[in-house]
């Protein structure tokens, strides 16, 4: 019996190292959403990216690991939006079927719980739609997530200065209507607002939450029109970002700066509303005039059949330009090596060029505004290109 | 006051329409239909796509998901839940089985949408405000509150005055009693059950007017459905009908006069009231 298992040891150890040499394709997985509550972010920021970087990568005939062109078999799951369920997907990914890299998760939450069975199997997470002021202390914890799209901290002071210039400018007074989500996305930043929004002296008139999945909004938006306030700021989630706004071109709620969360920046948002959320703000922004965002933005509509998101698309992209410069760099898929190389180095991505300190890049758009059809970035950290903030006037075409 | 009766009646349509159908197939055909929040998804595709690709219109939509849902539904009776009727002993078993089947066949139907649409169902359709009473609302949720109406009261007639609506009843009564005198059983469920689903189907496609879905929203709807047929009375379209208002009237008040926040709770609040004192439904019989 034993001497069997030694044989089958020894066999298993000879057909893996045999793998190992024979290896000519870099094997990359990939866990998100397909189905439940963040699919419908998922399809639009992270699937396409991925499926566009593969395809550009192997178009080009793989990466270049060392002088070998190796191209890339993409494995791909749905977690079904279920952190229990990803988390056994990724051991799925690390212990049958043996990636050599995986693409980072979507949601915060998502990073944060798989964090620590990535890292167990030393695989570098470049996460990207993730936002939190805990970065340090995940980082020093797990040295092998790097994060990209800025702090909870950073979108708020994004928004208080756009209110603060606003109110200088005499576009709105000193009272905010504010609303959010009830779950931990919108109550972190809605914590984090009420705070800043104080020290810069302003009123929050109206101060409620929903929970996630509301049908009618009517009563929410109905309240904040009643508080005469001007601005109107709302940390909200797909759908409710929809739902808002539809509310609002309802009620005609007579604010001179409306800024939503998430889901702002979708083409789809746009081509619900039409003009009629024109000077709507929202989490994240790029510039479409930035040569390389262009190209990108063409390269994305050609492949996947889809117009990229004005926002984490582009972060979500440049993510795996830095793993595919870092694998190219370190010229092994040797994960320690790849990762260390990931923190020594700078990278030429679409973002500009990104770099690492302490597993934190600081390059990002925290606020945009649809401006006739297209929403650009209007405040952002690193970034060039911001437009000048418009006010809000009415909500007819 | 008069906001929240405006925005709480137009909400209850929308309750209505979700959960008449499965009032319907639960009452009648006795099949837990866990895939009823799909269905009705898979009416607000259809009314998405044929609007986002060839501008047809969403009401135009609802008629042609009228055919469409209802042979669906009905082949699913015959084909798929029809073998777990014949083969369930007691009533018991029937549910257990077809929450099983239909929770399975909910998976399906999610791929099938997410295939065809990923992302959000994100159009807008007569989104046009309108002064109810002075109280501003808009045009496609009173549309969609008509048509409940219309739904919810034909569907009462029928039940009550035409003779398969008769025979549909004594079905949902007793399935043994009225074998007995001469109903066709099978029959008057598999009617039940693809009428049940046209209604939810026929919902969703006027409720994506208004409210942006995505094809894994379904259980959300679901779950609503439950509560107010449980609320309601299992097999009472009446029921139904007064617990969606209460639903949507109650959720609207706590909205604007306590707290948005707290619409769930007291949506559960008053089932749980309901369970503990009239464990039967509002209309409900007594279990004998």
């Amino acid at each position: 019996m034993i001497r069997r298992s030694v044989l089958a040891l020894a066999a298993a150890g000879v057909l893996a190292a045999g793998a190992a040499l024979a290896q000519d394709v870099v094997k990359i997985g990939a866990i998100a959403p397909k189905t439940g509550p963040l699919a419908g972010g998922a399809v639009v920021t992270q699937w396409p990216n991925v499926q566009l970087w593969v395809e550009q990568v192997n178009a080009a005939g793989g990466l270049n690991v060392g002088g070998k062109m190796m191209p890339i078999e993409l494995i791909e799951y749905d977690d079904k939006t279920n952190p229990g369920e990803h988390i056994k997907l990724a051991q799925r990914l690390a212990t049958q079927d043996k990636v050599d890299f995986v693409v980072a998760p979507y949601g915060t939450g998502f990073n944060i719980a798989t964090a620590p069975i990535y890292g167990k199997f030393g695989y570098p997470m470049i996460a990207v739609s993730a936002i939190t002021d805990k970065m340090d202390e995940l980082t020093a914890r797990y040295p092998n997530l790097f994060f990209t799209l800025g702090t909870t901290t950073a979108f708020v002071d994004g928004v208080k200065e756009i209110l603060m210039e606003q109110r200088d400018a005499g576009v709105i007074g000193n009272e905010v209507a504010m609303v959010n989500v009830a779950d931990a996305f919108g109550i972190e930043l809605a914590d984090r607002a009420r705070e800043l929004f104080a020290e810069a002296g302003f009123e929050i008139v109206y101060d409620k939450s929903y929970p996630l999945g509301t049908p009618d909004l009517s009563p929410v938006m109905k309240g904040a029109k009643d508080s005469g306030a001007k601005a109107f700021v709302a940390w909200s989630y797909p759908p409710d970002s929809f739902g808002l706004a539809e509310q609002a071109i309802i009620e005609n709620l007579d604010v001179n700066l409306y800024y939503s969360a998430v889901a702002t920046s979708f083409p789809a948002f746009g081509n619900a509303y039409g003009g009629k959320i024109n000077n709507v703000l929202g989490a994240g922004g790029t510039n479409v005039d930035d040569p390389k965002i262009a190209e990108y933005r063409q390269a994305h509509l050609d492949i996947t059949g889809k117009v990229a998101d004005y926002w984490a698309s582009a972060n979500t992209y440049a993510a795996l330009q830095i793993l595919q410069q870092a694998i190219e760099g370190a010229a092994t898929l040797d994960r320690d090596v790849v990762t260390q190389y990931i923190k020594d180095n700078s990278f030429d991505t679409v973002m500009g060029t990104l770099a690492f300190e302490n597993q934190v890049s600081h390059t990002f758009w925290s606020v945009g505004q649809w401006q006739d059809g297209v929403f650009r970035g209007v405040k952002g950290s690193n970034v060039e290109g911001a437009v000048e903030v418009r006010a809000k006037e009415g909500w007819s075409e | 006051m008069i906001d929240i009766l405006v925005s709480g009646l137009l909400l209850s349509g929308t309750y209505a329409l979700v959960a008449m159908g499965l009032n319907l197939q639960y009452g009648v055909a006795r099949i837990m239909n866990l895939a009823n929040g799909e269905v009705l998804v898979l009416g607000a595709l259809a009314a998405f796509w044929l609007y986002t690709t060839s501008q047809v219109s969403p009401l135009l939509t609802v008629i042609l998901v009228i055919p469409v849902s209802f042979i669906g539904n009905w082949l699913i009776y015959r084909f798929l839940l029809t073998p777990l009727v014949r083969r369930s002993k007691t009533q018991g078993a029937l549910e257990v089985d077809s929450i099983l089947a239909t929770f399975g066949m909910s998976f399906i139907m999610i791929g099938v949408m997410v295939s065809i649409e990923g992302g959000f169902f994100a159009y807008k359709y007569l989104s046009e405000p309108i002064q109810i009473l002075g109280s501003t609302s808009s045009l496609n949720r009173l549309v969609a509150f008509i048509v409940a109406l219309i739904i919810g009261g034909g569907l009462y007639l029928w039940l009550n005055l035409s003779r398969p609506g008769v025979a549909v009843r004594a079905v949902s009564v007793s399935t043994e009693a009225s074998g007995l005198v001469g109903i066709n059983v099978p029959r008057m469920s598999a009617l039940a059950f693809a009428l049940g689903g046209t209604i939810t189907a026929v919902g969703g496609a006027l409720i994506s007017t208004f409210i942006t879905l995505d094809a894994s929203i379904g259980v959300v709807f679901t779950m609503k459905a439950l509560i107010i047929v449980i609320m309601g009375g299992v097999g009472e379209i009446r029921g139904s009908i007064v617990a969606a208002v209460i639903l949507g009237v109650v959720e609207t008040a706590v909205a604007t006069l306590v707290d948005p926040g707290l619409t769930l709770a007291s949506a559960y609040f008053i089932f749980i009231l309901i369970l503990l004192f009239r464990p039967q439904g509002l209309f409900g019989r007594r279990a004998t």
